[in-house]
């Protein structure tokens, strides 16, 4: 390899001075206009490292002139954010839950503030499509345990379920028949039996019928005298397709002879009304939501579900206050 | 290598100031073709956001209109939606292709006739030409210290341009929105804020490649001229200097007759060294060099040579339209092809017969194509929902697309799954059924969360098909290909 620059003939142009197996490279000027463009993005560079953070340090980079940062402009979004969904929150927040079916945009708002909500606070338990799982109800069926138009809904999630502490809770106690020894383990059989009769995945039997008899004494104040439940304690249906905890004999016994007691918290110690309210419309939305009793059907939600779905909603999970909210509630036994 | 080579030399330049060009007049029949494209091309750009076309009253009534906000691509009777983007695929593909058939062909003629950049900046050197004289006088102008009157001719000059770079970067945003609306917005200051960014930018950089980057943009910046190089072969025509005919040069005419004198011995050839196909030539080349990057085969240099070759009353060509091959021959004193045989040959018909045939696919798929489309989209989580008397629900987002302008009512039907039924999320279940009439606005996508529940004996995952029928055309009807999907036995 020589190092001789020289000036290349036929084109007048001098070489880099490299030689590489008889191949040489012309140096050729570039033109004036790019070496000043290349000179002013230097410049600009120098000078985006004076006004930007830039150089890191130990701890932190250097601020910048204007102090700007990632961070504040999140937050700047953020309260830009908060404040163009305050009128909307501030809306929902004042109509009756079973009048926001009159306003869409308010039930659309209100339904995907909800289902962001949901993904912070209920997922735990009930999964992210809200399917539930043994012992957790699935919210996308048409079952309910309590009740499920609106106003249902957001009573049961303000205040959960068997709460000690909150006097409005939904509450009820069956017994442990077989353990505190109402029942004995036969006569538990013959209940399950029965249970198992009426829902259709067993024939009637010897044992079914006895336990018929023993359903009338003790079951049916709460599960009503066919086993359709009763919703001012929670009694499920005993006769659908859909069981909380299982409808095989084995976990039916376990029910029986232990009882189960599900609890789920009271919201209003965790989240502003608002949130609850949009909780429960998402909820309702979810393809098993009931009318409310006494409203004219034009109003229902349903009906007016459709409208809307472009409209721009919050999204709630903001709403919810600090995090230091309690951790998902214990799960039912 | 000739021992001068090795001589140690002073350190190059680091960058080299663009030496300006100043292209002189010159008129004849390419100069005159090239006024015809350019007064064209300029039409199309100018006028064609101002023709209408009706639509009805859903669709805007612009004929050529890129909907960026609607996310639509309307050209006469042609509406685009962006899932049919590859009928715009396929244009570019054919626009490549024929940049590949005329680049065969006759070479650079894209770059010489057609390119916004050469069409603008010869614009803005006829301005150059009309205000401050032809070349002499430019550069003469140019030349001239800094006096009042210069002042004044260059702010003259720069204030044209700029008021060309204003219409023609003004003209761009008339593409992606009503145009006598935008107009009217943009003069009260209520166009949107990327309007007036567009037109700026595309102002601003009107002015400066037309009126000082010019041929830099060509030899520097655009990558066409690698390309077009590497696409001619050596039947494509090039505008090329007849070297055999022209050497060896004579300084003027009279030396020209010298070889006529009798007794004379000097022999020279038909160029005379006027120097006229240098100073016409918009990038400021020599052609005589032989064929180079910097020529953009605008053949101008063509009109200038066969105006000389006229006046001391030679044949014309001198310069001339050739392609290698028929150079050699012409060397070598043989009859050259004639350029139409030379244009038939494989590779253009080639080219040709592709272009032909993509065209004629995207003619007839926009023929056959119906305004009508469906697809769901199945609900993830959960898959399924047992309901309270044991039947099964799925939940799947449809979305019937309405690329009619004119609102429709469809029926979607579900094909297969026995006992299936089905309703709009906005329903219950006691209005379930087999089959859904929606309306669905002019040109607009519905999008409907549908309910399916069907009984739960059945495999875990059923086939079936959701069918749409818009209400009015046998023709118009879609259909998604769907399954419903149960809970695994013992689930
Ligand atoms: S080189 Fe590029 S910019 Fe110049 S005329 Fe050709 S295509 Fe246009
Ligand atoms: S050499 Fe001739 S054809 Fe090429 S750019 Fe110059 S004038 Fe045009």
């Amino acid at each position: 390899m020589t190092d001789k620059k020289r000036i290349d003939a036929p084109t007048g142009t001098q070489t880099v001075g490299h030689e590489w197996d008889g191949i040489e490279e012309l140096d050729t000027p570039m033109p004036r206009w790019w070496v000043l463009t290349f000179y002013a993005t230097i410049v600009f560079a120098l000078a985006y490292v004076v006004v930007y953070p830039a150089l890191p340090g130990l701890t932190s980079a250097t601020k910048g002139v204007f102090g700007w940062s990632s961070r504040g402009e999140l937050s700047k979004t953020m309260q830009a954010e908060a404040a163009r969904r305050a009128p909307i929150l501030s809306a929902i927040a004042a109509t009756p839950i079973e009048q926001l079916a009159a306003r869409p945009d308010l039930m659309q708002a209100a339904i995907q503030g909800g289902s962001a909500a949901f993904k912070v606070h209920c997922v735990q338990c009930h999964g992210s499509g809200a399917a539930g799982s043994a012992g957790y109800p699935n919210l996308n069926d048409d079952d309910w345990l309590w009740g499920g138009d609106l106003q249902s809904i957001e009573y049961t999630i303000t205040h959960g379920v068997r709460n000690p502490d909150v006097a409005e809770t939904r509450t009820s106690l069956m017994p442990a028949f077989g353990r505190d020894g109402i029942l004995t383990a036969t006569q538990v059989q013959d209940v399950v039996s029965h249970i198992r009769a009426i829902s259709g995945q067993e024939k009637a039997s010897a044992s079914s019928r006895r336990g018929a008899a023993l359903f009338e004494a003790n079951c049916a104040v709460c599960h009503g005298p066919q086993g359709k439940g009763m919703r001012e304690f929670g009694a499920p249906n005993l006769t659908d397709g859909i069981w909380l905890y299982g409808g095989d004999r084995e976990t039916l016994t376990r029910t029986v002879t232990d009882s189960r007691r599900g609890v789920m918290p009271a919201w209003s110690h965790v989240l502003d009304p608002v949130t609850i309210k949009m909780l429960a419309a998402y909820v309702h939305s979810l393809g098993g939501g009931e009318a409310t009793p006494g409203l004219a059907p034009a109003a229902q939600p349903a009906a007016a579900a459709d409208a809307a779905t472009g409209a721009a909603a919050p999204a709630a999970a903001g709403a919810a206050p600090a995090a230091g909210a309690p951790a998902a509630p214990a799960a039912a036994q | 290598m000739s021992p001068v080579n090795d001589i140690a030399t002073p350190p190059q330049k680091l960058y080299e100031k663009r030496k300006a060009v100043f292209p002189k007049q010159i008129d004849g029949p390419f100069r005159r073709f090239k006024w015809l494209v350019m007064a064209v091309t300029l039409a199309i750009y100018w006028i064609t956001p101002w023709i209408r076309w009706d639509r009805g009253p859903h669709a805007p009534d612009q004929a050529v209109l890129v909907d960026l906000a609607n996310r639509r691509f309307y050209m006469f009777s042609i509406e685009i939606w962006p899932h049919e983007f590859y009928y715009v695929a396929g244009l570019l593909i054919m626009a490549g292709i024929g940049l590949f058939l005329v680049t065969s062909a006759v070479g650079r003629a894209w770059c010489g006739y057609t390119c916004p950049q050469t069409v603008w900046t010869d614009l803005f050197q006829h301005v150059e030409r009309f205000l401050d004289g032809d070349r002499n006088a430019q550069i003469r102008l140019e030349r001239a210290p800094w006096t009042i009157s210069k002042l004044w001719k260059r702010l003259r000059k720069w204030a044209i341009w700029l008021a060309i770079a204003f219409l023609t970067g003004g003209a761009w945003i008339f593409y992606f929105a009503d145009a006598p609306t935008l107009q009217r917005a943009f003069w009260t200051g209520t166009a949107p804020m990327v309007a007036y960014g567009t037109t700026f930018v595309l102002t601003m950089t009107t002015f400066i490649f037309g009126g000082f980057m010019r041929e830099q943009v060509c030899i520097y910046m655009c990558p066409w001229p690698r390309i077009q190089t590497a696409m001619t072969d050596e039947k494509s025509l090039i505008v090329t200097y007849k070297h055999w005919r022209g050497e060896p040069r004579t300084h003027g005419l009279k030396k020209a007759s010298e070889e006529a004198a009798p007794g004379s011995e000097a022999k020279f050839g038909d160029c005379i060294d006027c120097l006229q196909c240098v100073q016409v030539c918009p990038t400021g080349i020599d052609i005589r060099q032989g064929p180079q990057i910097g020529c953009i085969t605008c053949a101008l240099c063509i009109d200038a040579c066969d105006r000389v070759m006229g006046q001391i009353g030679r044949p014309r060509g001198l310069i001339d339209y050739a392609t290698e091959i028929d150079c050699e021959l012409e060397m070598r004193g043989e009859q050259p092809v004639p350029v139409i045989k030379r244009l038939l040959r494989p590779r253009t018909l080639i080219y040709f017969g592709l272009w032909c045939a993509i065209g004629l696919a995207m003619l007839f798929a926009l023929g056959t194509r119906t305004r009508v489309d469906i697809a769901a989209n199945a609900d993830r989580n959960p898959v399924f929902v047992r309901l309270s008397d044991g039947s099964i629900r799925n939940a799947y987002l449809v979305k019937l697309r309405n690329m009619q302008s004119r609102p429709r009512t469809m029926t979607i039907t579900l094909e297969g799954l026995p006992g299936g039924a089905m309703w709009r999320e906005s329903e219950t279940r006691a209005q379930a059924a087999r089959s859904l009439r929606l309306d669905v606005p002019a040109d607009q996508v519905l999008k409907e969360r549908i309910y399916v529940v069907a009984p739960a004996q059945g495999p875990a995952r059923e086939d079936f098909v959701f069918a749409v029928q818009a209400g009015d055309s046998a023709k118009e009807k879609a259909q998604d290909d769907e399954s419903f999907v149960r809970p695994e036995v013992g689930q």
